[in-house]
């Protein structure tokens, strides 16, 4: 699989600098997609391209060239990464457009895609040895350099915690109150609430797991699924040490009910929160009773490594 | 969509998924027709969007007018897991051998479809030992798998093509309406040798409602839920008389853990999703309003591009429209909090 630290920071230029890897916006002058990606432009990130079929030739923001389609944009700007910000019934052709033309890190943001479509997708996934991330994830970041996504810009502050999340709006509250604590994040991934994700969090703990600036991960699960006991399982399995603390989202939801989320739901036991809770446990992985206690737990497994 | 199981069999019917012989109603009057035209015994059915009405009383045997006179109304009126009866299948009883089971599902960890089957039907999988799994991909089963999970779960004779016709009828429907679940349990084994689905439940892909205008009529919303899903919230009526509302599924879940931890009871879950606007939260207010049950709100909202000035600027309208009256108790963070 692709190495997503390399796709998201590139290589270092003379002065030791991460040179800014070009990313391109799949619906660019949409409400939504035009929205952030100003922001992203405002945090920095090298908005090379957006792509708006029958928009070739114009300009977003006076200086971002628009094309109509991925192709033309990848082969002018050598990009590897886009942002798609497509209506879900779109998300099919978007998504096949974007991997056939060689983009290797795909930020798919829109809710309510079809779980069949996600799964066609990820057998071109598959296939073209690329990575994405999504449906219906917030999108990924590392703080203080890049953000591909539609997260608030200020929750976030450079460290090295890496936060993986089911849900966008708790990855920006936990978030929140690590950067609140001093506990900077080393990257941010947005695993996505629908029952099918292109990187699941198992894929996404592998993604971030040898990085030698690791010092603690938290993950933010949510019911529904079993993607919390998978990794629960594989961390015990591969007897990782570093600290790690999670939550869980959904403790007290009635069975049988989605939840917000296309994948937030209990059927039986499955996808319960006791399940979760108690595969985390097993892994010695404490988990918050609220979003606000996970620093705490954090900064209690820190300070026992250091012992 | 979670269709009930008069729902389910009728698609199973149009498949080609034998069932027993079965009339749905919402009221007595339509019964009685029904009961003449089955003929007794037969069994009372109550239709809940919720697993385990057996152990509740939602089935009930019938063998006359008495009974069916004491029963029908009892069932129709019962609510399970605090699901009202939505209607009332009569179905024939059907003598038979043995319940198995068998469904085809989304497996979510390993993104495909998976077949479970069991000589054991007729309880929780979950608690079922002797499970056949097979990974079938995007869910397509061919005749030769079929085969080969029924004579794993031990059958013979002309219940083998029986079971592969009934497993591919069963993986035709889960690729036509994109299921997330079509499960029959139990399948009745009759003393012929033969099938038949005793109980159906089928999940479809919401979000695939777009390209399925024929599997509109089976959808059941409330006028509240479905004023939600116009306006791009999701709303979860509940029990109690605390309405929940917020941003984001993750953080609405949250807040609701929250709440009740402290002893609060939830009345609703309701997200008003990302791009919140002022208008969007009054009309998020004006639903909460309708809920009678409701006695105070709580509000969670972490604001990200949405600015919590829009959103209190709703709050305001609201009391000042005089459209609610009670206690509203909001967390606001993010931008311009």
């Amino acid at each position: 699989m692709a190495d997503i630290y390399e796709l998201l920071r590139g290589k270092k230029d003379s002065s030791g600098n991460y040179q800014k890897v070009p990313v391109i916006v799949q619906g660019i002058t949409g409400t939504f997609g035009s929205i952030h990606a100003k922001q992203m432009m405002d945090y920095g990130t090298n908005i090379a391209a957006g792509i708006t079929p029958g928009k070739g030739g114009q300009k977003f923001e006076g200086k971002v060239p628009i094309y109509n389609t991925v192709k033309e944009a990848v082969d002018v700007t050598g990009a590897k990464i886009s942002i798609l910000f497509v209506p879900a019934k779109f998300f099919l052709n978007a998504a096949t457009e974007a991997l056939e033309a060689g983009i290797k890190l795909l930020v798919a943001i829109p809710e309510h895609v079809p779980i069949r479509d996600t799964m066609l997708i990820l057998e071109i996934v598959k296939k073209k040895d690329a990575i994405m991330i999504g449906p219906n994830t917030p999108g990924v970041m590392i703080p203080g350099l890049v953000k591909i996504g539609i997260m608030p810009a200020s929750p976030f502050e450079a460290g090295n915690i890496v936060v993986l999340s089911k849900s966008g709006t708790l990855l920006y509250e936990i978030s929140n109150t690590l950067t609140k604590a001093g506990f900077g994040q080393s990257i941010t991934i947005g695993i996505g609430g629908d029952p099918i994700n292109g990187t699941r969090l198992i894929d996404a703990f592998d993604m971030v797991k040898d990085d030698p600036t690791l010092e603690g991960m938290v993950i933010v699960g949510e019911i529904g699924g079993d993607a919390e006991e998978i990794v629960a399982q594989h961390i015990m399995d591969i007897n990782f040490k570093k600290p790690i603390v999670a939550y869980i989202a959904g403790r007290r939801a009635p069975k049988e009910k989605r939840m917000g989320h296309a994948g937030a739901i209990v059927m039986g036991t499955y996808g319960s929160a006791e399940s979760k809770i108690s595969m985390f446990n097993m892994a010695n992985i404490p988990v918050a009773k609220r979003p606000n206690e996970v620093a705490v737990l954090l900064a209690g497994k820190l300070e026992k490594t250091k012992d | 969509m979670r269709l009930l199981e008069y729902q389910a069999k009728e698609l199973f019917a149009q498949y080609g998924i034998k069932t027993p012989k079965g009339l749905s109603s919402k009221d007595i009057e339509q019964a009685r027709n029904d009961a003449k035209q089955l003929g007794y015994p037969f069994v009372i059915k109550a239709q809940v969007p919720v697993g385990g009405r057996g152990k509740a009383g939602g089935i009930q045997k019938c063998h006359n007018d008495d009974e069916f006179e004491l029963k029908y109304p009892q069932v129709l009126g019962m609510s399970i897991k605090g699901e009202k009866t939505r209607a009332i299948l009569l179905e024939k009883m059907v003598e038979y051998e043995k319940e198995l089971y068998l469904s085809l599902f989304l497996n979510r960890s390993k993104r495909c479809y998976t077949i479970i089957a069991s000589s054991d039907g007729g309880v929780e999988i979950e608690s079922v030992k002797n499970q056949v799994i097979r990974e079938v991909g995007l869910g397509d089963v061919d005749s030769q798998t079929a085969e080969q999970v029924a004579k794993q779960i031990g059958l013979q004779g002309r219940s083998i093509s029986d079971f592969v016709d009934m497993l591919q009828r069963l993986a035709k429907i889960t690729i036509e309406k994109e299921v997330e679940l079509a499960e029959i349990n139990p399948v009745a084994l009759l003393k012929d040798g033969s099938l038949l689905a005793l109980d159906g439940k089928v999940i479809t892909d919401d979000n695939s409602n777009f390209r399925h205008p024929e599997m509109e009529k089976y959808q059941e919303k409330t006028e509240l839920e479905e004023r939600a899903e116009k306006s791009g919230f999701t709303l979860v009526e509940l029990d109690g008389n605390i309405a929940v509302v917020g941003n984001g599924a993750g953080l609405v879940m949250s807040t609701l853990d929250m709440l009740a931890d402290n002893g609060g009871k939830p009345a609703c879950f309701l997200d008003v999703g990302g791009g919140a606007t002022t208008e969007s939260v009054y009309e998020a207010l004006t639903l909460v309003s309708k809920m009678k049950k409701v006695k105070a709100i709580l509000v969670n909202l972490y604001g990200g591009i949405v600015k919590t000035t829009t959103v209190a600027a709703a709050f305001i309208k609201a009391y000042d429209d005089k459209l609610i009256d009670f206690p509203v108790h909001t967390r606001l963070m993010g931008s311009e909090s």
